[in-house]
């Protein structure tokens, strides 16, 4: 918040203060059916194009991967989407009515989307317990969170999350102590607490074994619906294994996009992908 | 001429010979003005009168003799005697006959001067001057006999100037002509008027002061008006000249400092709060290297320059092999650790060295300063410290940008691990990156030691600021470093006439803390996606 | 593991058995101490003398201004090189109210103006002294100042993010530019000498033994309430918040909270424990000046809570009251070694004791625990683990 709109805070005698004002009453307007439009973006970083007039949308409920090679410009691509990076142009709505340039991280997390990152960044020094607690949908203003106690509903709602991740056993261990594949699940479980309606995950299967796999494609295949999901995955069998639609990203735009055997049978993309 | 064992006889000779030479007639009125010299303050005004007028030799030595209080009356004799030495002994010369004799100081009455006499032998010794042969020489007697009323003098720079060869004694001549113009002429002519304008002299100033405050009304009121104007304006502007040249030459002292520190903490990522106290051992080094050759102070100087290198350089190397090396990639523990080690230094010198203020000589080719107009000049330490801060820059600079070295230093800070599969020793580089800022903060302390006095805290004194210049510029970025420097120094130095010396500082950090909030960055941030996070 | 165990992982007490055992030991302490003063014999080997409970007391300041580093050092990861400053604002705010309680009893005699404003020929109070008559207008500034400082600074710094090592030397150039204001006679804080002379508190004279009683108990009842303070917030979420804001500070952006926020709220608290410490230092020491913005003495600080050990609330007040003896105790023994020990203590704490004596504690529990677990006590172990 700036200075300026500080002041204009002031003046406004019709309204309470903005971080009076209750959490999370943005309401999302989904009338067409689609909950994230990204169009004509680009950014660039040193000259380097990074992303080069860029144009996604994703439907409501969808669960959609985005595969490409290293550079693609998959990770800048959540980065903008989740306001860590500025595109130098373009722009980027959640629904029809949110716009996704003017907010900052916080904002963005707050109207309704969550995001997993490639390497798990999980709070290493708090309990599995307390992760989830943090990621909690509830009031996050600091006078909030310093008088906040558990009540049994949310309480039962980490609960229930720590058994869908299982790590039941493990929920008054460090994060810190957990191992890598652990890691990946309490990310997922973080991300659930949140109930986005937007779902960035990055590279959800790293470091796990074919039946921590298994087991994360159908979590991510059933959260599909109620929740859209973008998936980055390097793994083409995961991806194969949990795909409707593929959208293919090469040096930043999108090269192609449709059913995994259509993008798979599509020359371009064997040319710079699959064929390697 | 020494007369060390007169015999008889050869004593008589002399003396005769001196008899017949005092018959002569020029001889006579030489030894009666010597001799006037003796009498009272008037006598000894026409005696130097007279000596002008007979023009011995030695007479410019005579009456500097006379200013400087070196002319005696032998009270045997009767003589006026010059003064040659005082150790091992008393020994005088006689004017005229220049027979040199040891004497004591109670046989001895020094001629006393009084301060309308000290004026005239002032001018009659720059009127002398006028015919040396160094042109520096007769500059500086012109000027000085600028504003002298002496009719006689008008006449002899008029037939002077027409044989100077000197441009820029001629010029200084016609500025003398000029202000005699002005300030004697009734209707002093509008080109001397016009000369007086271009002139810095703070002779013309006044001169046309006077003009304008006689008559302010009257054209040559109003042209002396205009002239004045015209000498405010140039003088303003050697005002912001020299603020400008302080200002760079604080610039290039921070610069020094800090660059060191643009390498530890810029290029490789550590906060070395000990900085500081390496500046100081090179401030120590070069005290100490002019103990050793305390004859060749000039020398040493430029000795000191590779010492402090060395010394503050091998002490960096130190600190990085038993401390630094264990904490990388956790800046805020070696900031800690490096802050004791500068605790340490620093009482080792209160205790070894001394806990007083040292002071480094300056060596003379670096005293005195650059004249560039009357009223500006800037001091050659000052000159020198921002040249040989531009040397070390561009030195570094070349360094880090084309030598095998400064590749593995850069490769090394951009990706530690890739650098070693490429086969770089990258302990060995940091070791020596280390090092080299380090040498480099000695050698910016040899700077320092020819500005301020070597003490324990030097260090202290200088490290916020070379943070200060480091964050502002941009950390890893040379350049950033060195514009950072330069503006700041600027910045001070402007704002010091209105704020004060402290409030310009303080408002300086104001200003960065605010900066630093606005562009985290700095001036040249790095960009893209290594520099995130 | 029981339920009451479960519940205190989930959420963790205020006064768990830590703090039980600090609270009780301060106590004590806070009792036993004006116990010995006043009501034990001067000829007895127990008398405390009053020079002792001071010095005592000015220790314990330093511990509570070892908290409030602590606070946002061990919890919230903020190196702040510039605490000191906060310390010395809530120093001189109590400075100036013990400056006007001198009255006409100053070497000029002059009613209205301190001595210092007489000496620079002021004819009266600048604006920003008045209501410093009022006590309870001047510990309203001792919260006050420090904390607008800190509000102000830390509104632009977390703003705009400026993290680790900026933020370390930027709160160094704070201090700094402060000790240099200060310095200045026009700012009217005394200039160099500061404020001192100081006559009495409340009417009582500060050179009574009672008066130093009352002040020594004053600072263990605030180090105990400081305590507390670091506490609850340390045992809420906004504490577990700030501790994931030192390990993954983006990370809990995308989590959805405000970071700035949160960073400002714990950097002004620990601020304004800062003031106390310093407003409850200087009656004790008897005079504040600028020397107290000095960075050297902010860096102090850290090296207390280093000892001790960061993040541990009780290891910042153990840390602060050793090097604070061994300061004392050196710097009369052995002048010279003084700065030789601090620099050594700061690179042997960074390179072999990270963290620090309380860590040295854990590590010892952890043996025994592990000893007792192989002796075939697992069950037992376990509980208490719990």
């Amino acid at each position: 918040m700036s200075v300026s709109s500080l002041f204009n805070e002031l003046r406004q005698t019709d309204q309470v203060f903005s971080f009076m004002q209750p959490q999370g009453a943005t309401n999302l307007n989904i009338d067409k059916g689609v909950i994230l439009y990204l169009e004509d973006i680009s950014v660039s970083f040193d000259g380097f194009k990074a992303i080069n007039n860029l144009n996604l949308y994703i439907r409501e409920g969808e669960l959609r991967c985005i595969i490409g090679p290293n550079g693609a410009g998959k990770t800048t691509m959540m980065d903008i989407i989740t306001g860590k990076t500025r595109p130098d142009s373009g722009s980027a709505w959640f629904g029809q009515n949110i716009n996704l340039l003017e907010m900052d991280e916080p904002a963005i997390s707050k109207a309704g989307i969550g995001r997993k990152f490639q390497k798990p960044t999980v709070f290493e020094q708090l309990s599995v317990w307390h992760n989830l607690e943090l990621c909690m949908a509830a009031p996050k203003t600091v006078f909030t969170t310093l008088k906040a106690r558990l009540n049994g509903e949310q309480r039962d709602q980490i609960n229930k999350v720590l058994t869908l991740i299982g790590l039941q056993d493990q929920r008054f261990l460090n994060a810190g102590a957990l191992s890598h594949g652990q890691k990946q699940w309490l990310e997922i479980g973080m991300l659930l607490m949140q109930k986005p309606r937007l779902l960035l995950v990055d590279e959800p299967v790293a470091g796990m074994t074919h039946q921590e796999m298994d087991r994360t494609g159908e979590l991510l295949t059933s959260l599909a619906g109620e929740h859209s999901i973008v998936l980055v995955e390097h793994d083409m069998d995961f991806v194969r294994s949990i795909a409707r639609h593929v959208t293919v990203l090469h040096q930043g735009s999108v090269l192609a996009e449709g059913t995994m055997d259509q993008v798979q049978s599509n020359p371009k993309v064997v040319e710079v992908y699959l064929g390697e | 001429m020494t007369y060390p064992a007169l015999t008889g006889w050869r004593q008589l000779v002399l003396t005769l010979m001196l008899l017949c030479l005092s018959f002569g007639s020029r001889a006579a009125t030489l030894d009666e003005s010597v001799a006037l010299l003796n009498g009272s303050f008037n006598d000894k005004s026409t005696a130097v009168q007279n000596l002008m007028s007979v023009g011995h030799d030695q007479t410019s030595v005579w009456l500097q003799a006379l200013l400087d209080g070196n002319l005696y009356t032998d009270k045997a004799s009767n003589q006026v005697v010059l003064l040659v030495a005082e150790q091992p002994e008393f020994s005088v010369q006689e004017l005229v006959s220049g027979r040199t004799y040891s004497s004591s100081k109670s046989d001895l009455k020094r001629i006393m001067i009084n301060n309308a006499l000290r004026k005239e032998l002032r001018v009659a010794l720059s009127s002398l001057a006028l015919t040396s042969a160094d042109s520096q020489v007769r500059l500086t007697a012109v000027r000085s006999l600028m504003g002298s009323p002496d009719p006689a003098l008008t006449e002899r720079l008029t037939s002077l100037q027409l044989q100077e060869t000197n441009s820029d004694v001629r010029d200084a001549m016609t500025v003398a002509l000029a202000i005699n113009e002005v300030r004697n002429a009734s209707k002093p002519g509008r080109n001397a008027i016009e000369v007086l304008g271009d002139s810095l002299e703070p002779e013309a100033r006044n001169a046309l002061q006077q003009l304008h405050d006689r008559n302010p009304a009257a054209a040559e009121g109003k042209l002396a008006a205009k002239s004045l104007a015209n000498i405010e304006r140039k003088i303003l502007w050697s005002g912001y000249i020299e603020t400008l040249f302080f200002g760079l030459s604080l610039g290039s002292v921070l610069v020094l400092a800090a660059i060191g520190l643009a390498i530890t903490f810029g290029v490789m990522g550590i906060i070395n709060m000990a900085h500081g106290e390496l500046i100081m051992l090179g401030a120590y080094t070069t005290y100490g290297i002019q103990l050793l050759m305390p004859d060749h102070i000039g020398l040493s100087v430029l000795v000191s320059i590779p010492a402090a290198f060395v010394v503050s350089g091998l002490m960096g190397i130190l600190i990085e092999r038993s401390v630094i090396r264990f904490l990388y990639g956790r800046p805020l523990e070696t900031l800690l650790a490096t802050f004791g080690i500068s605790l340490i230094l620093q009482q080792l010198v209160r205790t070894f060295v001394s806990p007083q203020n040292r002071t480094v000589q300056t060596p003379d080719w670096m005293t005195g300063s650059l004249e560039l107009s009357p009223v500006l000049s800037l001091t050659w330490n000052r000159i020198y410290i921002l040249i040989f801060c531009l040397m070390v820059f561009a030195l570094l600079f070349v360094l880090l940008k084309r030598t095998r070295l400064g590749l593995q230093v850069r490769a090394v800070s951009q990706n530690r691990a890739m650098a070693r599969a490429m086969g770089v020793r990258s302990a060995r580089v940091d070791a020596l990156t280390f090092g080299l800022g380090s040498g480099i903060a000695g050698v910016a302390g040899v700077a320092l030691s020819q500005l301020t006095n070597v003490g324990p805290n030097l260090g202290q004194a200088y490290i916020i600021d070379s943070f200060m210049v480091v964050v502002f510029g941009g950390v890893g970025n040379l350049w950033g470093t060195l514009v950072a420097g330069l503006s700041l120094g600027v910045a001070n130095k402007v704002l010091e006439p209105t704020a004060g010396a402290v409030l310009a500082k303080i408002l300086v950090l104001v200003f960065i803390i605010l900066f630093i909030q606005k562009f985290p960055r700095g001036l040249f941030p790095q960009k893209g996606r290594s520099a995130e996070g | 593991m029981t339920a009451a165990n479960e519940l205190n992982l989930i959420q963790p007490r205020l006064l768990d058995k830590g703090s039980q055992r600090f609270l009780l030991v301060l106590i004590a302490v806070g009792v036993l101490v004006p116990v010995l003063n006043l009501l034990v014999p001067e000829s007895s080997g127990l008398h405390l003398s009053t020079y002792t409970v001071t010095l005592l007391g000015k220790y314990l300041a330093y511990a509570l201004l070892a908290l409030a580093v602590d606070l946002v050092w061990g919890y919230l990861g903020i190196l702040s090189l510039g605490h000191g400053a906060f310390f010395a604002l809530g120093g001189y705010a109590m400075g100036m109210y013990l400056m006007r309680q001198i009255g006409d009893r100053g070497v000029y005699g002059n009613p209205d103006l301190p001595d210092f404003m007489v000496f620079l020929n002021w004819n009266e109070l600048p604006w920003y002294w008045h209501g410093f008559d009022q006590f309870w207008f001047a510990m309203l500034m001792v919260l006050v100042a420090p904390g607008v400082l800190a509000f102000v600074f830390g509104w632009f710094a977390f703003r705009s993010r400026v993290t680790g090592v900026y933020l370390s030397i930027i709160t160094q150039a704070l201090t700094y530019a402060l000790l240099l204001a200060f310095f200045r006679n026009e700012m009217g804080f005394g200039g160099n000498n500061g404020l001192t002379d100081f006559k009495d508190i409340l009417g009582f004279s500060l050179q009574a033994d009672t008066t130093r009683i009352a002040l020594f108990s004053a600072t263990v009842l605030a180090l105990a309430l400081g305590y507390l303070i670091c506490r609850a917030i340390i045992i809420s979420r906004l504490g577990r918040v700030a501790m994931a804001v030192r390990d993954a500070e983006n990370r809990v952006r995308f989590v959805g909270y405000r970071v700035e926020h949160i960073k400002l709220f714990v950097f002004c608290v620990s601020a304004m424990l800062a003031g106390v410490a310093g407003a409850l230092y200087v009656p004790q020491v008897g005079i504040i000046n600028p020397s107290e913005f000095s960075p050297l003495n902010s860096i102090e600080m850290l090296i207390w809570v280093a000892v001790g050990g960061r993040a541990t609330l009780y290891g910042a007040v153990i840390g602060a009251l050793l090097v604070n003896y061994a300061k004392t105790w050196l710097t009369g023994a052995l002048p010279d070694a003084w700065l030789f020990a601090l620099g050594a203590l700061f690179v042997v704490v960074t390179l072999f004791m990270p963290k620090g004596i309380a860590g040295l504690v854990q590590q010892y529990r952890d043996m025994r625990q592990q000893a007792a677990r192989n002796n075939g006590g697992a069950d037992k172990v376990e509980e208490k683990a719990a």
